[in-house]
């Protein structure tokens, strides 16, 4: 499970999170809404490692232990996973090599047996089956030419073939017409489950019609301002963030 | 006794003996070539072409000629080179032609055979093809080599021949104890509709100090197709100087790409002449320079008629304190109307001390012409590099796989499958080996 205590991060100086406390434990899944620039993507990065923040104050704890001081590879390691709203485009790596790769890493971390290309190849097929992915993706460079949608989906595909314990999303939805979007949340309603924590991070309620919540955050200027339950996602798409804020 | 004295005396010594060798023509030329350098001199910093690149290191030393040295085993060629099983392979040692392909194993019209067979068997075909893209007037190293000429490879495709497996040239340097010099030149002439591939690989015994100065002189004529691929992987102590020229006819097909990893300090010139209408030029290269390595890298492409298409790709890998130069130079001819020529150069520098210059030259006196050129220097993708270690990838790992991505564009214009894949494993290779020599300084 993830609990994040008052994080505070900046940016060349400039303060974007302002004393971030959140706890999700195993099994639920948590929707974070709020404006653009409220700090939300600021919030995924600094879980997933991202060194251009500099964390000022705070902890974020997974599982009992302290990730502050830890790489990005080692916060993997230990099963964070972050799905970008940006995903890179890596031209000249393929996606086949990317993901065996990953996989691997992450298995020889957790000190399992690193898996052959057949035994990989396996594993992807009924992911990809999943999210409707063609197998033709798997000799492509990493997002490369990829539409929106394909990207996205390539980020669940990701994460369910990594197994991570705390899946935070970035944006997943946006973008995505009503289609894409039901393949990639039936690719997360997948995933779901009694060991895994969930962070959606959204700026539509829409996404929360096929990825329920159980627990949705409202978040401003750097900061959790209220929570509540799934009926909350409502309000603030009826009333918008000011109305709740004030 | 070094500097241009040291060649003088060389050359006096062995005169005798390369008086014989070769009809008296060939000898006179030798002639003109040592007067050349001699009056050249090593070139200076303020000599336009080699305005970043000194040649002191070279002129420092005292080379001799080197002696005969001894061949490799078949398997050792194989394990430094690749797996040439479908290539015929010729073996140069020391700048001299050491096997031979046998005329039974080549195709009807494929002539390939030590230089110095092709000058006393056909001197004056060869008298017509040698020196001819060689200016003695101002290229010094060439005027050198023309000096010591005595022996290379000659390689000829009659009109409309076909080799059906890519010749595979290795020149190994056998040098132990005193500095030695290789001055080897190759001829390849491809007549009209002829194919050909020739790979060149440039390999040593050990990791001695030595210089290879190689010509290599290239005829295309119309509606040719030459491919054609040098691996350079000399001693770390190695100094490698080298001029490619090819003269290119009408409608012909050339592609040349040139991998540098070897050497101390490395100049290649890569010229290209398209002479003729309908010309597809393509001149690649990759240099991966570490340590105190310098690599210098000169191309010069000449559109002289209407209608033809160059393109031109280099990509850098530099670390530790390796300083590479890229020179590219494109003259369109006035009368070369609706030319299209593009040019790249893109480096990575994967330390803060590497440098790079990088130079574009275009002169273009058509006024239809599409030229294009760009240079982009580099550090690692911080975002790409996040986002491959946030999937679990380690650091290291991760930077390892950046870099493969940006020299694969290069690998995969190297469609002789063996070849890339020892060329990617060498590229892992170095990249582990630079790594340890960072930690090692750190």
């Amino acid at each position: 499970m993830l609990e994040i205590k008052n994080l505070h991060a900046n940016i060349e100086g400039k303060e974007i999170l302002k004393g971030v406390n959140l706890t999700v434990k195993a099994g639920e899944v948590h929707a974070i809404m709020g404006p653009n620039g409220s700090g939300k993507s600021t919030l995924a990065q600094v879980l997933a490692g991202r060194d251009t923040y500099e964390v000022t104050q705070g902890e974020i704890i997974v599982d009992g232990e302290n990730i502050m001081e830890l790489a990005p590879e080692e916060r993997a390691a230990r099963g964070m996973f972050l799905a970008f709203q940006y995903p890179v485009e890596i031209p000249g790596v393929r996606n086949n090599y990317f993901l065996k790769t990953a996989l691997n890493a992450v298995r020889k971390s957790r000190g399992e047996k690193e898996l052959d290309a057949m035994e990989f190849l396996k594993i992807v097929k009924e992911r990809m089956k999943i999210l409707k992915i063609d197998e033709s993706f798997m000799n492509r460079s990493v997002n490369e030419g990829f539409s929106g949608g394909e990207k996205k989906r390539n980020e669940i595909l990701q994460m369910a073939i990594l197994d991570p314990k705390i899946c935070v999303m970035d944006e997943t939805d946006s973008g995505l017409d009503i289609d894409a979007l039901r393949i990639v949340a039936g690719g997360v309603n997948a995933l779901r489950g009694p060991n895994r924590s969930m962070v959606v991070i959204t700026h539509y309620q829409r996404l929360l019609n096929y990825i329920v919540p159980d627990v949705v955050h409202v978040f401003v200027d750097g900061k959790i301002i209220k929570t509540g339950d799934k009926s909350l996602a409502l309000e603030l798409e009826k009333e918008g963030y000011a109305e709740v804020n004030g | 006794m070094p500097g241009v004295a040291a060649y003088e005396k060389a050359f006096s010594d062995l005169e005798p003996g390369l008086r014989q060798a070769g009809p008296g023509w060939l000898h006179e030329l030798r002639r003109t070539g040592i007067d050349r350098f001699r009056a050249l001199g090593f070139p200076s910093l303020r000599d336009e072409e080699w305005r970043f690149t000194r040649t002191r290191p070279i002129a420092e030393v005292d080379f001799a000629p080197a002696g005969e040295g001894r061949t490799p085993a078949d398997a050792s060629i194989t394990a430094q080179t690749f797996d040439d099983s479908g290539c015929l392979r010729l073996v140069l040692v020391n700048g001299r032609c050491a096997t031979d392909i046998g005329a039974a194993k080549l195709p009807a019209g494929v002539r390939v055979m030590s230089l110095a067979n092709a000058m006393a068997e056909r001197p004056d075909r060869v008298r017509t093809l040698l020196n001819r893209g060689v200016r003695m007037e101002d290229q010094q190293f060439a005027a050198l080599n023309t000096a010591f000429l005595a022996d290379g490879v000659y390689i000829e495709l009659t009109d409309n021949a076909v080799l059906d497996r890519p010749i595979h040239i290795v020149h190994v340097a056998d040098v132990s104890g005193a500095p030695a010099m290789l001055h080897p030149r190759l001829v390849i002439h491809a007549g009209r509709s002829s194919e050909g591939k020739i790979i060149e690989s440039y390999i040593a015994t050990s990791e001695s100090q030595y210089f290879t100065n190689v010509v290599t002189e290239i005829v295309c004529e119309e509606n040719a197709s030459l491919y054609h691929r040098k691996i350079q992987t000399e001693s770390p102590k190695a100094f490698h100087v080298s001029l490619q020229h090819a003269t290119l006819a009408a409608n012909s097909r050339y592609a040349t790409l040139g991998v540098t990893m070897g050497g101390s300090l490395v100049r290649n010139d890569v010229h290209a002449i398209l002479d003729g209408e309908g010309i597809d030029a393509r001149i690649d290269g990759l240099y991966l320079a570490s340590g105190r390595q310098h690599v210098d890298n000169h191309t010069f492409i000449r559109h002289a008629k209407p209608h033809c298409h160059s393109f031109e790709l280099y990509k850098g890998i530099l670390d530790g304190h390796a300083r590479g130069v890229f020179n590219g130079r494109i003259n369109v001819d006035q009368d070369a109307q609706k030319t299209d020529a593009k040019q790249e150069n893109n480096c990575v520098l994967l330390s803060d001390d590497a440098r790079i210059n990088s130079n574009p030259q275009l002169e273009i006196f058509a006024d239809d012409v599409k030229c294009t050129h760009g240079a982009t220097i580099g550090k690692m993708d911080e975002e790409a590099m996040f986002y491959l270690r946030s999937r679990g990838i380690p650091a290291n790992e991760a930077r390892d796989i950046m870099v493969y991505a940006f020299a694969s564009e290069v690998f995969e214009r190297i469609d002789i499958e063996p070849l890339r894949v020892r060329l990617e494993a060498n590229l892992f290779e170095w990249l582990n080996r630079s790594r340890a020599a960072r930690a090692a300084s750190e």
